[in-house]
């Protein structure tokens, strides 16, 4: 039994989302009728759901992000003697939060790496309000979330949806810091996003405040994971919400 | 901008990045297709930087995969991405008001056909399993087959390598990438009806050997 021919590429586009709703009411009413075309509708559905379900596309080999990165830092480097360690600071901050900041660049050669640090992680914050750079997997359901990352990152971040407390996860997104992929999950705070970045590593599970250029940080370490939630929320908010999702996530 | 010589070029860093397939920097005279306009600026001003940071690296991976389902090949696509990517950066000037990630994948596969040309047919590329299945069209088969259906990512990811061409870019661009039909027709330079056909075409291929479609539409 097949579809009839002149279905075939419809039942696709019917799938994929792409038939207006004048076309989508006029198939459905030929598919309840059709076995063929029901058949057929119903493997389209199969080998896209199979498509879905495995990590098929590739992830950037580390060797290509090295490659760019020099490429980058070169272009954009003046033919000054400057630290690389400097020299990468400054990109960090010139790509998101402003000329304020970039007057002040001068200063950041000598600045310590947990100061930068903080300042990428305020960068990145700053960096996913632009534009469309908030969440790469958009959606509340933390089951399609966490498997996102498979193969993305190379640890498993603990995902959990906090809207019943009153932080709805909005999703998650690759992100960089300090040249590591890092996981970062999205919520919102009433009218206030809340980036959380995770990575492998050591830190104290005593959550420690600290404040950057008018963001809040949280850091706190739980399962050999680096905790950093960063947001423009109160201090109360943030350490109401670090509580909640350490709670959430024992 | 033929003949120009990447800027990048000249930094100490190139004698690592050179890969198996590495390139040199002979002329580059064939005509492009879906080039982005303003290819003017000669070098990328430091300014460009932080545009670039924000706009493209979301999107590295998506570069990197396609260039690995187009040349089949794990260095040459890496080569194929750098080279897509740093082309992007010398362009970001021409993105106004474009989507980003299909302007990406555009160049991505102009990349790839560059390299193609330029690599001549010597890098031997696509799955063991293309020829197994030329030769011994039963067992090998048979026994892949068995792992596509066991959602083995390697099986499937070989699966999808030995869809020819045309069908097989289709559908990375639309099922992995999830770019929209008009986009997939932008960015292959197709009429929507023709992406419609190919994906269908590449989806049956995949359905067969999945076991969930029948050999005949």
């Amino acid at each position: 039994m097949s579809a009839c021919p002149d279905k075939e590429l419809l039942l696709h586009a019917l799938v994929d989302g792409e038939l207006d709703a004048g076309n989508v009411l006029a198939l459905e009413a030929h598919v309840a009728t059709c076995a063929g075309c029901a058949a057929e509708l119903a493997a389209i559905r199969e080998v896209k759901a199979q498509l879905k379900a495995a990590p098929l596309a590739y992830t950037a080999p580390q060797s290509l992000l090295d490659r760019l990165d020099a490429a980058l830092t070169e272009a954009e480097t003046p033919p000054a003697p400057l630290g690389r360690r400097g020299v990468r600071a400054e990109t960090w901050v010139l790509s998101g939060t402003g000329a304020a900041i970039a007057a002040s660049v001068a200063l950041l050669a000598i600045i310590p790496t947990g100061a930068s640090l903080q300042l990428e992680l305020v960068d990145a914050q700053a960096r996913s309000l632009e534009a469309t750079h908030l969440v790469d997997v958009q959606t509340s359901d933390r089951h399609t979330v966490k498997p996102w990352f498979n193969g993305k990152v190379d640890f498993a971040p603990p995902v959990v949806d906090l809207a019943a407390q009153g932080y709805p996860l909005v999703g998650g997104r690759l992100d960089r810091v300090d040249g590591k992929r890092v996981a970062a999950l999205v919520f919102h705070r009433q009218a206030h996003v809340i980036n959380l970045f995770i990575w492998p590593g050591d830190a104290a599970a005593a959550p420690s405040l600290q404040q950057k250029d008018g963001y809040n940080l949280i850091r706190w370490g739980q399962g050999g994971l680096v905790f950093w939630a960063v947001s423009d929320c109160d201090p109360a908010a943030l350490t109401g919400f670090q509580k909640d999702f350490a709670a959430a996530t024992k | 901008m033929s003949g120009r010589l990447l800027p990048f070029r000249r930094s100490p860093t190139r004698a690592v990045a050179s890969g198996p397939a590495g390139f040199s920097s002979g002329p580059r005279d064939v005509p492009r297709r879906a080039e982005p306009a303003g290819a003017a600026a000669p070098f990328p001003r430091p300014s460009e930087a932080p545009r670039f940071r924000e706009l493209i690296a979301p999107h590295i991976d998506a570069a990197y995969s396609l260039a690995r389902y187009l040349a089949r090949d794990a260095a040459a696509a890496e080569d194929i991405a750098q080279e897509a990517l740093l082309k992007a950066f010398r362009n970001i000037d021409a993105l106004r008001g474009e989507e980003v990630k299909p302007w990406l994948m555009a160049i991505v596969r102009n990349a790839y056909f560059d390299w193609r040309r330029r690599d001549n047919g010597r890098t031997v590329t696509g799955p063991a399993a293309e020829v197994a299945m030329a030769e011994t069209p039963t067992e090998d088969t048979s026994a892949e087959d068995a792992l596509i259906r066991q959602g083995d990512v390697a099986a499937l990811r070989r699966a999808i390598e030995t869809i020819p061409e045309p069908f097989r870019e289709a559908l990375v661009l639309r099922d992995l990438e999830e770019l929209s039909y008009r986009d997939v027709a932008k960015v292959t330079g197709v009429p929507m009806g023709t992406v419609m056909s190919r994906l269908a075409r590449a989806r049956r291929m995949l359905g067969e050997r999945m076991g969930v479609m029948e050999a005949t539409a």
